[in-house]
């Protein structure tokens, strides 16, 4: 070997030591799991889990009709909705008008209720569930809130007075507002949207 | 003069110089002439708004960061704290704070903003407001937590879910629908603010951050995340936090906030009691990520200027920009309007109007007015 093709050689070496070296004093990497937290168990699972779905993913065994629910509604809900959904003071829940068109965009004056606005059923089961009443959340048993669900949809005039609702009927219900729903279109840029 | 409204009056000796001073103390307070507050409103006093008026830079204190919660604030001991994760996940995984707080961490600025923020900038406009009353419900902090992408790893995301359920543990189990591509963005679940733990109100002991987004969807108290292929349709997603437009449509996942600005000086209630040189500043941001331009016209919008965007300028942050203005004591009427960095440029209220419709609810973010009348006094709006 020339003494030429000899440092060629050490420089190669020391190239292909070097970056190991290098990469020594670098932090690591991260890696693709820490190995933190734990399991969890189905049972934590189950007892968390409060979400219901369109589809009817989540909801539970039990069922109610309107004339079921108006009694519950009397004495739970009634002293913020008002005696029929209408009269408040908190949010009102009853009412179709207006039947024609969604002109909410135009007149700043409507009120949204479960009959003109919501788009989905199940929400209405859903929201009871998670947050209803309001000093006394997840109070309410499978059977109540179905009862509510009934009797608030038959105040909406979306389902007839003898209907039960249930896990398979609840997101059979098709909602007065359901097609009225568009996702976001704004993107930045010049145009205002 | 009172440059700003927060000065108050509180004993004080006349020659503090020739007498000893206080001991240093374990926890420390405000100077006693420094009166910072939060107004507190709804009906349920569900809100606070944070004092803009009064703040500099574009740090909010984390005692004065604007408040909303859909159903009071939680009491949640640390010790017993635990957020699970599962749905289409392959490993369903419960995370406690010391876990959290065990991956690497990450920091960064960012607004907060209510999506109802300026309502009244967009009907019901009193002259009588100030930038508190008007916008309050925006505060900057530096947010600290562990990566939600670092979490997706670590409990194996089934790359077919698109979305996931975040849910706060508040009374209202607080629930949103959030696209998993965010989670990889820049989210994060985050547990302390500005070099502190939260505070109870703003999500102690963890919450989701999603830099650039609507607040409610930053869901405070996290103690959920259940990842599908579809969103959830919660009531915060449908009845509330949708816009409906003039099209007779409404508008849904309008997450991200716009571009907006607001001068914080001159505003009501403040005054300019003498002609001269003033520094006109405010404060503005984008949700989409940096603010490249905020310009300032003193004649109701005729002619603009650009202002001084101060350092540092970050992305989904609030930008402290200011103005050098010699007022000649006649009348006059501020404007700012923000520009970001994908060009989009703050609107005018005629614009927005167009766009929304007179009904909109949420994401007001067109130009704001400060009238200067001739006695230097400042009212809100464009009249006179």
């Amino acid at each position: 070997m020339t003494r030429a093709a000899m440092l060629r050689t050490a420089l190669v070496a020391v190239a292909a030591v070097a970056p190991i070296h290098v990469r020594r004093n670098e932090p690591p990497g991260p890696p693709a799991r820490y190995g933190l937290g734990r399991p969890a168990t189905a049972e934590e699972v189950r007892s968390w889990d409060v979400s219901v779905m369109p589809n009817g993913n989540g909801l539970p065994t039990g069922g109610g009709t309107a004339v079921q629910g108006a009694a519950i509604f009397r004495q739970t809900c009634a002293r913020c909705h008002g005696p029929t959904g209408v009269e408040g003071p908190f949010d009102r829940l009853v009412g179709r008008e207006p039947r024609q068109g969604f002109p909410f965009g135009r007149d700043a004056s409507l009120v949204r209720t479960i009959g003109n606005y919501w788009p989905y059923s199940t929400t209405v089961y859903d929201y009871i569930h998670r947050a209803m009443p309001y000093d006394a959340p997840g109070s309410l048993k499978p059977n109540e809130i179905y009862s509510l669900v009934a009797f608030l949809l038959r105040r909406n005039e979306i389902i007839a007075d003898t209907a039960v609702m249930n896990a398979r009927t609840l997101p059979g219900v098709r909602m007065p507002a359901r097609d009225r729903f568009v996702l976001d279109n704004r993107h930045g840029g010049r145009e205002i949207r | 003069m009172l440059r700003r409204g927060a000065l108050g009056q509180a004993a004080t000796p006349s020659a503090p110089s020739r007498q000893l001073g206080a001991s240093a103390t374990a926890l420390g307070a405000r100077a006693p002439n420094e009166r910072l507050a939060r107004v507190v409103g709804g009906t349920l006093h569900e809100i606070s708004l944070t004092p803009l008026q009064d703040l500099h830079g574009i740090v909010t204190p984390s005692d004065l960061h604007y408040e909303r919660h859909h159903a009071g604030v939680p009491r949640i001991d640390p010790h017993a704290y635990k957020l699970l994760v599962h749905g289409m996940v392959d490993r369903p995984t419960v995370f406690d704070l010391s876990a959290l707080r065990r991956f690497p961490a990450v920091s960064r600025f960012h607004f907060l903003e209510c999506s109802g923020n300026g309502e009244s900038a967009y009907r019901n406009m009193r002259r009588d407001q100030s930038p508190q009353l008007v916008d309050g419900l925006t505060s900057t902090s530096e947010w600290t937590g562990v990566s939600l992408a670092t979490l997706l790893r670590e409990v194996g995301v089934n790359p077919r879910a698109t979305w996931f359920l975040a849910e706060g543990g508040d009374a209202g189990l607080m629930a949103r629908s959030i696209p998993v591509a965010k989670a990889w963005d820049d989210a994060m679940i985050a547990y302390s603010q500005n070099g502190e733990a939260l505070r109870p109100e703003q999500g102690y002991p963890a919450r989701l951050l999603l830099p650039g987004w609507e607040g409610n969807t930053n869901v405070k108290w996290i103690r959920r995340l259940e990842f599908a292929d579809r969103p959830f349709m919660t009531r915060d997603e449908t009845s509330k936090y949708t816009d409906p437009l003039p099209n007779g449509t409404a508008r849904m996942f309008s997450f991200v906030m716009d571009a907006k600005s607001i001068i914080t000086f001159p505003a009501y209630p403040a005054t300019l009691p003498d002609r001269g040189w003033w520094d006109v500043t405010g404060l503005a941001w984008s949700g989409r990520g940096r603010i490249t331009r905020v310009e300032v016209s003193t004649d109701g919008g005729t002619t603009w200027s650009s202002a001084v965007l101060e350092q540092p300028v970050l992305s989904k942050c609030h930008t402290r920009f200011c103005f050098p203005w010699k007022w000649n004591g006649r009348e006059a009427v501020l404007m700012s309007r923000a520009t970001d960095e994908t060009g989009y440029v703050q609107p005018t209220l005629a614009q927005l109007r167009a766009a929304r419709g007179a009904g909109t609810r949420y994401h007001f973010n067109n130009i704001r007015a400060w009238h200067i009348a001739g006695d230097g006094s400042v009212t809100f709006g464009v009249g006179g």
